[in-house]
């Protein structure tokens, strides 16, 4: 290794102590977990959270694909349907997508910039078990709120939570009380750590990495925090108007006092959009660390690649109303909405193609990490273009609320955003553990999961086109929507063995892969430099990097990539 | 290669056309967005056939250039092992290809904003049907200000024609969340908010029911908020309307029944038009019998049909408002002969 960089490999294997002395108890490596302010133990700690919630939202998804399979079914009761939707969506945003992103933000942002931790280690602790706790807070719901007027315990108001429903009024017991309380903590935990991510990127850099040579994880990140900061808040705001209503007296959003349904509307969505880019944001990351390694070649227009993150950052706190076009605004707002959402297709645009433009001559390799990646490219277009169909605002009349926008923004956060998380998981296992996945299983997983994905999400369009809101427990036969459902249903069965395969292949592999070395994917940013697992203090000696490539200059001295950037 | 698109415009034909096995459906009764029979409804359907043109144009590419890659660019069984060339950028290519898109979004929202202003700006023709929907968990309130009628749940409006236009124009309000009126067949939906007035309107050019439901989350019923809408003829709207203004039969032989109404707490929710019943909470009853549902579709409206509602509406609504009535046979029995006079 070239002495540009030095890795971190001496420090794990220093014999200064016996083995005995450093083999820990189970509690002793419990309490370990519990109190650690390591990034990457708290990385770790958030990915699996959120692998936890996806597995518990996946068999709430999948209950309610059984009971909507066939017209007029009565395997679920409509109060625990609408229980079911309620905290699955909730789950998959807050509980499964929040700490997913943040987990391999705290994973891989020190790890990549050469840092040895977050700015802040302790608030990093404090954001994850806040987070963790609203999780807590909402499932304990289950047996500790009681809903709407026979409707048992959990919340059953959506995962939007529309105003007048969630006042006392509509929704007694507390079943929402632990909704709005979950969120707001779980809020908190988030507002922390993008605040600790933001600033990590800013000012914990190591020297030579000016903000143009940043890899473009760190890039994406920073954007994704920043808006982190300016939606969550927002949010934050309307769950302490809703307790005040609920508690307080005050009518901000009780229409039976004068109050506005529609206030709530806006405060949500102000919040539910920026959301959106939060979650696909850390994705766009992923592909542009992942694709560029497995076509051997270097990003192809970073610079444009950053402008347009930056630019969806923007445009996407103009665009809320688009979740709103049928509640009777003005034609020149419709107008408004219409035409800034719209826009967002074309930095989005720019992103798809300076990808296709880094394929493009390369060499591509089909691991498994870059077949997520494929695949997530062509699911993302798609979401992208039915995207644009909602953002027609006429069309949007017919499509919002129907199971069109369902099939449309699972291709967005099950087809880019998790089909990422599964890109990324497998390119980035061999680091965190030290061991290789096996291949074989990955490729089941993910032949598998596309095929369920499709058989379902593709599929879901119809019904919408054809008519069918979203949120119904149940629907008429005679409408044509029955055998499309049966479809719908079937293609999760598919989806559910590979997620199993998923989880088998990591617990597996974590225990008995073959060690995977430093840099199994002879790939090019900082943390292949230090050794796999890295060692509590990342890397023995802060590197120094000349380009957005450090392990392309080292392994390729007579071509670095300093000289063209 | 098969897009999604083909997949479903080929499942859309296959849908519309053919009843499909083992359910039996009524084309005329798929309330598709793609077969419309109304203005408004014509207006987005044209619009989204543009959209769907564009944007179907922009995935045949742009997939065709990933299918391209991945199979042109794979590395091959003998590669030397050398990495590729490295290219960093190239600001024509990327130029064409920012530019190329601000073009395509430019068309698409001057579309666009033409339908928003066609379909929102519409005048309002002075021979325009009015009538107020109002939203309730889980069942629609209809008023024909101007006619003097209060129904539930199936709306009748006059057909419009060419030579004769006679669109409807809809004001809608809910009296406590959130509902969505939506019509595919004939406009795309509107929110019916509390604390707010909104309208929209339909122009309907062919007789015969259309279904809709609520489209917006609104409480543990909302999958059992069903919708109707009958266009009639000239002729059958104005029949109609003549007979819903008239007060409720008074036949004796149901009087028993009419005793039963008046003097149990049905009055506190329900009103029948010439009976001391003026309750406003549940629908209007004085013409029950010319609906073709109870419950706002959660079943047929006959005689059966009343009885066991009334015995158990929870049957079949899981969660609805009305309470059962715990009557015993035989009051049962002489509400629903009393009800089923009130045509």
């Amino acid at each position: 290794m070239s002495p540009a960089i030095r890795t971190g490999d001496v420090g794990g294997t220093l014999p200064l102590v016996s083995k005995a002395e450093t083999e820990k108890s189970f509690f002793d490596s419990i309490h370990s977990w519990l109190v650690t302010v390591d990034h990457k133990k708290l990385g770790l700690m958030y990915i699996m959270y959120g692998l936890f919630f996806l597995l518990i939202a996946g068999i709430e998804a999948t209950l309610m694909r059984i009971q909507l399979a066939f017209p007029n079914n009565h395997f679920l009761s409509p109060q625990f349907f609408n229980q079911l939707f309620t905290v699955h969506g909730t789950t998959m945003v807050f509980f499964v997508g929040m700490p997913l992103v943040f987990g391999f933000a705290n994973y891989l942002v020190p790890l990549m910039i050469g840092a040895r931790d977050l700015a802040f280690p302790r608030l990093n602790a404090f954001g994850f078990w806040l987070s963790a706790l609203g999780g807590v807070l909402l499932y304990f719901s289950f047996i500790g709120g009681e809903g709407m007027a026979g409707a048992g315990s959990a919340p059953d108001i959506g995962w939007f939570a529309y105003a007048p429903l969630t006042g006392k009024a509509f929704s007694k017991g507390h079943s929402t009380d632990y909704w709005i309380l979950g969120l707001m903590v779980s809020g908190f935990g988030s507002i922390a750590t993008a605040a600790n991510v933001f600033t990590t990127i800013l000012c914990m850099r190591c020297r030579g990495m000016t903000l143009s040579k940043m890899p473009l994880l760190a890039w994406l990140n920073l954007v994704m925090s920043g808006m982190v900061l300016l939606a969550v808040s927002p949010l934050t705001a309307a769950q302490i108007m809703l307790l005040l209503d609920r508690f307080a007296g005050s009518h901000f959003f009780d229409t039976q006092a004068g109050g506005s349904a529609t206030l709530w509307m806006h405060f949500f969505w102000i919040f539910g959009h920026p959301e959106v880019y939060i979650l696909i944001i850390p994705a766009f990351a992923f592909a542009s660390e992942i694709i560029p390694v497995f076509s051997r070649k270097a990003i192809f227009g970073y610079p444009a690649m950053v402008g347009a993150t930056v630019a969806i950052g923007f445009v996407s706190v103009s665009v809320w109303a688009h979740h709103m076009f049928t509640i009777g605004m003005t034609s020149a707002s419709n107008t408004f909405f219409a035409i800034s959402t719209m826009m967002v297709g074309i930095p989005t645009g720019i992103k798809i193609f300076n990808w296709l433009g880094t394929m493009w001559g390369g060499k591509l390799r089909f691991d498994t990490p870059m077949l997520f990646c494929i695949a997530f490219l062509f699911q993302f277009l798609i979401a992208g273009l039915t995207g644009i169909m909602l953002g027609a605002a006429p069309f949007n009349w017919q499509l919002n609320d129907s199971y069109f926008v369902v099939a449309h923004f699972h291709f967005t956060l099950v087809g880019g955003f998790l089909t990422m998380i599964f890109a990324a998981v497998y390119y980035w296992f061999p680091k965190a553990t030290g061991r290789r996945f096996s291949e074989t299983l990955g490729k089941w997983h993910f032949w598998l999961f596309v095929l369920g994905f499709h058989m379902t999400f593709d599929t879901m369009h119809i019904p919408g086109i054809l008519g069918m809101p979203r949120r119904i427990y149940t629907y008429e036969a005679g409408r044509g929507w029955g055998v499309l459902n049966l479809i719908v249903t079937l293609g999760v069965l598919f989806q559910a063995i590979g997620i199993l395969i998923f989880v088998f292949n990591l617990l597996r592999s974590a225990r008995k892969g073959p060690p995977a070395g430093n840099d199994p994917w002879d790939a090019w940013t900082l943390e292949w430099a230090t050794s796999s697992p890295p060692p509590e203090f990342n890397f023995a000696e802060i590197p120094t990097v000349k380009s957005r490539r450090p392990l392309w200059d080292i392994k390729h001295p007579t071509d670095p990539d300093w000289k063209y950037e | 290669m098969i897009s999604p698109w083909m997949y479903w415009m080929v499942a859309l034909v296959f849908i519309q056309q053919e009843a499909l096995a083992g359910e039996k459906t009524d084309p005329a009764l798929v309330p598709s967005i793609f077969s419309p029979e109304s203005a408004p409804a014509h207006a987005v359907s044209h619009l989204a056939g543009f959209v769907l043109w564009i944007t179907g144009v922009i995935f045949v590419v742009v997939a065709g250039l990933l299918v391209y890659a991945v199979l042109r660019f794979r590395r091959r069984a003998n590669d030397d092992g050398t990495e590729p060339a490295q290219i960093y950028g190239s600001g024509l290519v990327e130029g064409a290809w920012t530019t190329v898109p601000f073009l395509i979004v430019l068309v698409l929202t001057l579309a666009t904003a033409r339908v928003i202003h066609e379909v929102q700006d519409a005048r309002k023709p002075a021979a325009a049907l009015d009538v107020q929907v109002i939203g309730h968990q889980w069942w629609w309130e209809i008023r024909y200000p101007k006619l003097g009628i209060v129904t539930a749940n199936e709306l009748h409006v006059p057909v419009s024609q060419s030579s004769d236009r006679l669109p409807t124009f809809l004001e809608l309000r809910s009296a406590d969340v959130v509902h969505s009126f939506w019509v595919p067949r004939l406009a795309g939906k509107t929110d019916l908010i509390p604390n707010k007035v909104n309208s929209m309107w339909i122009e309907p050019e062919r007789t015969g029911l259309f279904l809709g439901q609520c489209a917006k989350y609104c409480g543990t019923q909302h999958a059992k908020m069903l919708l109707r809408v009958y266009v009639d003829t000239r002729e059958d709207f104005d029949r109609w309307v003549k007979e819903q203004q008239e007060l409720a039969e008074n036949n004796p032989s149901a009087a028993a029944g009419r005793l039963v109404f008046e003097r149990t707490a049905c009055i506190n929710c329900h009103a029948v038009n010439g009976t001391v019943g003026n309750g406003r909470f549940g629908p209007d009853l004085t013409h029950l019998m010319s609906r073709a549902t109870l419950g706002s579709g959660a079943l047929m409206n006959s005689a059966g049909g009343l009885r066991a509602w009334i015995k158990s509406p929870e049957r079949f609504k899981p969660g609805v408002l009305m309470p059962a009535m715990n009557l015993n046979d035989g009051d049962l029995d002489k509400l629903v002969a009393y009800l089923t006079t009130l045509k």
